[in-house]
């Protein structure tokens, strides 16, 4: 069974990035640009785990995290914050929005895939 | 490996990112210094920096995350409205764009950046948020991927790790789940675990969303203890968490009373292969609240705890970071990025098709059908998609002039910096569209002649005060569309033209005669001349001592023509006329000596018939053309370009008047107009051939091979030719 | 001129194309010959070298022709239909040599190649590789790169 992951970044690089590592360890990846293009997306498919970026146009990773916590179907679905910065307030403020657990970017694939594990199983497998 | 390696290509790709996101930044910036700037310009600004610094991380592009963090710092600051931007403080960020622009390019090409390029424009920005604070903290979280790796000598060998672990209730709303975490822990070695249940309340009690199990781990394992609480990371603080490591090898009994239970391996892991019983964890684990996806709540429950559980923390919503739901200004258009080399095959298909349809009318016109044949309808409306096609498909080429001037806005600063004459920079039209390939090769010239307006064209401020201008000068950059070609204007409002020096500099270098009477339009025209340099030594900016004559020559390359205007103590205007595209023509297809040759229309000013008595000779071979009280130089095109010996008489020849910028530079003799027809540029190979004023080709309908002439760079050249009898009045503009 | 795949499997044979200009027979190595033409009349260009004969249309590109006996220095009768244009191709230059017509192709091995002898008495002598001998012809390797202009291959 693989999981799917809906990665939210507005950087395409970071996008490209995520969709290779997660494809590569076997997750089923779906993208999206920005919050509200991450909501959209959501209206579509019911990801395992969801991994965002913070600083993104229109609306950002917080704003999003709580958007998505304020849906039923999500209140429990793990979701994963990509953060440039491993300060513990970033943390703090990540877990405060509703974030499960958080990836400090440049991110290597093995703990993006360990994370994933970590949050939701281990649906990477074949 | 014969795939391509995909890391390669997403490395690609960023660096075409980043020069999205170096457009983005710089707009933003423009934005900022003109004052109307909201709190999402400055987010813009903010998010293209630090998109940058993530992608150049997974690159590994240590100067390029460095830059970036310390620049998106700064940003911040001005995002939390601690930093002011005023009118320096943006120039300092346009200036540390400029640098971080660089840096992207040395990160791509792979080369060293200099630090002495780099750290004085760090400094000053750092300095904007001197407060110790806040340079300790751009230390202390200096952008590195965090390492919880505690000293341990050695590999450590296989030891047991003793883990009990108390989930609290807000694990659960945070979207943590224990089975997840106790798997990831199983793949970390041999584990046993047991569950302890003794909080668990009787089921009229429970609560479905409170907490109530925890667990003992037994973990026999060589990872060391970095590890074990990287698995914890995400429940550090909501759950209790005790781990003790033993120094024997031996297993520990467990809870009294409790079987072990082995965890489940993860289908893939292969780890646990000790597990003899592997029965899932929740059967074994009594409570559905461990599990809150597969043992949901009734229906009803869930309703009324939802409020509960909801996000902890509400402040998130005020914070000035949360610009959730925050409508989209100008939603993006949706864009597909196509391979360069795709769209250069459908240019060339498409000007294969108009070659084929010229074919085809050229034929069905010499089958000579009626007009009103379903033939020749059917040709018409073939015609029309044809152009049309052809039209879209420049259109694909065509790319905004916005990114061009933003580089030369760059080549201002620069320039302005290096000679101390500061310099306001306004650009319009930007956007405007031209080839790419013309956006692509305008880039010297225009950025030599844009040096030339800040180091030559705009007075030092002193003089400027004086003269009661304002002491900072003012480059106007603009681009506009007119009658089919595209008008590049580069203005200051410098000194002008010094015309006794320039004519005096010409003397000097032999280029005109001493004492020689010159309108102002020919004094300002000898700037484009070889070997004229008002520059007394080769200066470093205004670029390795490349004149006005080089730009000259690749603006005429692409088949655009310069022209200057200048009036005392205003200013300069240098104005560029260019083709849309480089691909077509409208020509004139004439004949001379029985060859087909081509003139844009575009410089053709007139057509007459050949009079004798207009025509006056000046020299044994000089002939000029009387026309409307003027006298311009008259050419037989088939003797310039040694088809035939000149004529007894050309009468019966028909006269082109070549015109430029609405000057009439002269007259070329044809033998007759054929036709007026779109042609295709088709490039001549270098060496075989060096006639002035033919650079291309095309073919024609009946498959022939047509020179495309330029008629205004023949009549500037016809002069200056040695062995040719021009007389001295041709222009050398 | 020598094509690495092919000398890499015949380390010591070269296939030549034999074609005859003014009488005499030249050669020139087969990787380099893109495609055989009949004669097409072609436009002249102004400024060109007399050697060019100027340019034709090879499907969409302009193909400048060089007049092989002009090129070399021998006196020729002016072209005809009965020429041949061979269109060659080196480095990124494309160009159409003028011949008299297309003898054959020919394997040589490496051996049978003798350098030119060391005068330049005569203006084409300077264009030859490596002279051969077949069936007791002389055969003239010709050296292309000699033979174009040189800003067209820095050109591109």
């Amino acid at each position: 069974m693989s999981l799917r992951v809906l990665a939210v970044d507005d950087s395409r690089t970071i996008r490209d990035m995520l969709k290779l590592a997660l494809t590569q360890a076997g997750f089923v990846p779906s993208l999206a640009e920005d919050g509200l293009h991450g909501l959209e997306v959501l209206g579509e498919m019911a990801p395992d785990a969801i991994i965002t970026d913070i600083n993104m146009p229109r609306m950002d990773g917080f704003g999003f995290i709580e958007a998505v916590r304020r849906l039923d179907g999500h209140r429990a679905t793990p979701i994963l914050v990509l953060t440039t910065e491993s300060a513990p307030e970033m943390k703090a403020r990540a877990r405060s929005a509703g974030a499960t657990g958080w990836i400090v970017k440049p991110f290597d694939p093995v703990k993006l895939v360990r994370a994933l594990n970590m949050v939701a199983g281990p649906g990477g497998a074949q | 490996m014969t795939t391509p390696d995909p890391m390669a290509e997403i490395r690609a790709s960023f660096f075409v990112e980043c020069e999205e996101l170096m457009e983005a930044l710089q707009d933003g910036l423009t934005m900022l210094d003109g004052g109307d700037a909201d709190d999402e310009t400055v987010n813009i600004c903010f998010r293209a920096v630090h998109s940058m610094k993530g992608g150049a991380g997974a690159f590994g592009l240590d100067d390029l995350v460095r830059f970036s963090h310390r620049y998106e710092t700064v940003l911040d600051e001005v995002r939390a409205g601690r930093l002011e931007p005023g009118h320096d403080v943006v120039l300092l960020f346009m200036r540390a764009a400029d640098i971080l622009s660089d840096i992207v390019h040395y990160s791509r090409d792979g080369l060293p950046v200099d630090p002495d390029k780099v750290e004085p424009t760090l400094r000053e920005l750092e300095a904007l948020i001197s407060d110790e604070a806040e340079e300790e903290e751009a230390e202390v979280t200096d952008f590195q991927p965090m390492t919880l790796a505690l000293p341990f000598g050695g590999p450590p060998a296989d030891r047991v790790v003793r883990i009990r672990f108390a989930p609290e209730p807000d694990l659960f709303t945070s979207g943590n789940e224990p089975v997840h975490l106790l798997r990831a822990l199983a793949a970390l070695g041999e584990m046993q675990i047991t569950p302890d249940l003794s909080e668990v309340p009787t089921l009229d009690a429970l609560d479905p969303e409170a907490a109530c199990l925890a667990w003992e781990i037994v973990l026999t394992t060589n990872r060391d203890r970095a590890e074990i609480e990287e698995t914890f990371e995400f429940v550090e603080g909501l759950c209790k968490l005790s781990i003790c490591e033993e120094q024997s090898g031996l297993s520990l009994p467990c809870l009294p009373g409790l079987p072990p239970l082995a965890m489940p391996p993860a289908p893939d892991a292969g780890v646990s292969p000790s597990a003899e019983v592997r029965p899932r964890l929740t059967l074994t684990a009594p409570p559905d609240c461990s599990d809150p996806e597969e043992g949901t709540p009734p229906p009803d429950t869930a309703k009324t705890h939802a409020p509960q559980p909801a996000p902890a923390t509400p402040i998130a919503v005020e914070s000035p970071v949360a610009t959730a739901a925050r409508p989209a200004t100008t939603p993006p258009k949706a864009t597909v990025r196509v391979d360069l080399d795709r769209i250069e095959r459908l240019v060339n298909l498409v000007g294969e098709l108009v070659i084929n349809q010229a074919m085809l009318s050229q034929s069905v016109a010499q089958a000579g059908l009626p007009t009103n044949s379903p033939v020749v309808q059917g040709l018409e409306d073939f015609m029309q998609l044809t152009r049309d096609i052809q039209d879209s498909v420049m259109m694909i080429r065509a790319q905004p002039v916005k990114s061009l001037f933003q580089r030369l806005a760059r080549i201002v600063r620069d320039t302005s910096a290096a000679v101390g004459k500061p310099v306001r920079f306004v650009t319009r039209g930007e956007a405007t569209e031209v080839d790419k390939t013309v956006i692509e090769r305008l880039a010297d010239p225009l950025t030599h002649m844009i040096r030339n307006a800040v180091d030559h064209g705009l007075e030092r401020p002193e003089a400027r005060l004086a003269a009661g201008k304002p002491s900072e000068g003012c480059i106007t950059l603009s681009a506009a569309h007119r009658s089919g070609r595209v008008v590049i204007e580069v203005m200051d409002d410098g000194g002008g033209i010094d015309r006794p020096r320039v004519q005096a500099i010409a003397e000097e270098r032999g280029l005109i005669d001493p004492g020689q009477a010159m309108t102002d339009a020919e004094i300002d025209a000898l700037l484009f001349m070889p070997g004229f340099s008002t520059v007394k030594q080769v200066s470093n900016l205004s670029g390795r001592g490349v004149g006005m004559d080089v730009v000259r020559k690749s603006i005429q390359d692409l088949g655009g023509r310069v022209s200057i205007s200048s009036s005392p103590g205003k200013g300069t205007c240098f104005s560029i006329s260019l083709p849309l595209t480089l691909a077509v023509l409208d020509g004139m297809v004439v004949d001379v000596a029985g060859e087909a040759l081509v003139v844009p229309i575009g410089a053709i000013a007139e057509t007459m018939a050949y009079r004798e008595q207009d025509i006056r000779s000046v020299g044994p071979r000089t002939r000029v053309l009387h026309i409307r009280d003027s006298f311009v130089p008259l050419l037989d095109l088939g003797v310039e370009l040694g088809f035939r010996p000149a004529k007894e008489s050309n009468a019966g020849s028909v006269v082109l008047l070549v015109a430029n910028e609405g000057e009439t530079l002269g007259a070329l003799i044809v033998d007759a107009i054929h036709e007026q027809r779109q042609v295709v540029i088709k490039g001549l190979q270098q060496g075989y051939g060096n006639a002035p004023g033919i650079a291309a080709a095309t073919i024609l309908g009946d498959g022939q091979v047509a020179l495309i002439l330029d008629p205004v760079d023949m009549m500037a050249k016809a002069g200056t030719r040695p062995g040719q009898t021009q007389p001295a009045l041709a222009p050398t503009g | 001129m020598t094509d690495v795949a092919a000398t890499a499997v015949e380390a010591t044979e070269r296939e030549l194309l034999s074609f005859r200009v003014g009488g005499q027979e030249y050669c020139v190595d087969i990787m380099s010959v893109r495609e055989i033409r009949g004669w097409t009349r072609p436009t002249p260009v102004p400024g060109s070298p007399h050697w060019v004969r100027g340019v034709i249309n090879l499907r969409g590109t302009v193909l400048p022709i060089v007049d092989l006996a002009r090129r070399l220095g021998i006196s020729a009768e002016d072209a005809s239909d009965r020429n041949v244009i061979i269109v060659v191709h080196l480095g990124q230059q494309t160009v159409g040599l003028l011949v008299d017509a297309v003898s054959d192709i020919l394997s040589i091995a490496e051996n049978d190649m003798r350098p030119p002898p060391d005068i330049a008495s005569r203006e084409g002598e300077t264009f030859i590789k490596a002279l051969t001998v077949v069936e007791e012809r002389m055969l003239r390797v010709l050296e292309l790169a000699s033979l174009l202009p040189d800003t067209g291959r820095e050109a591109a």
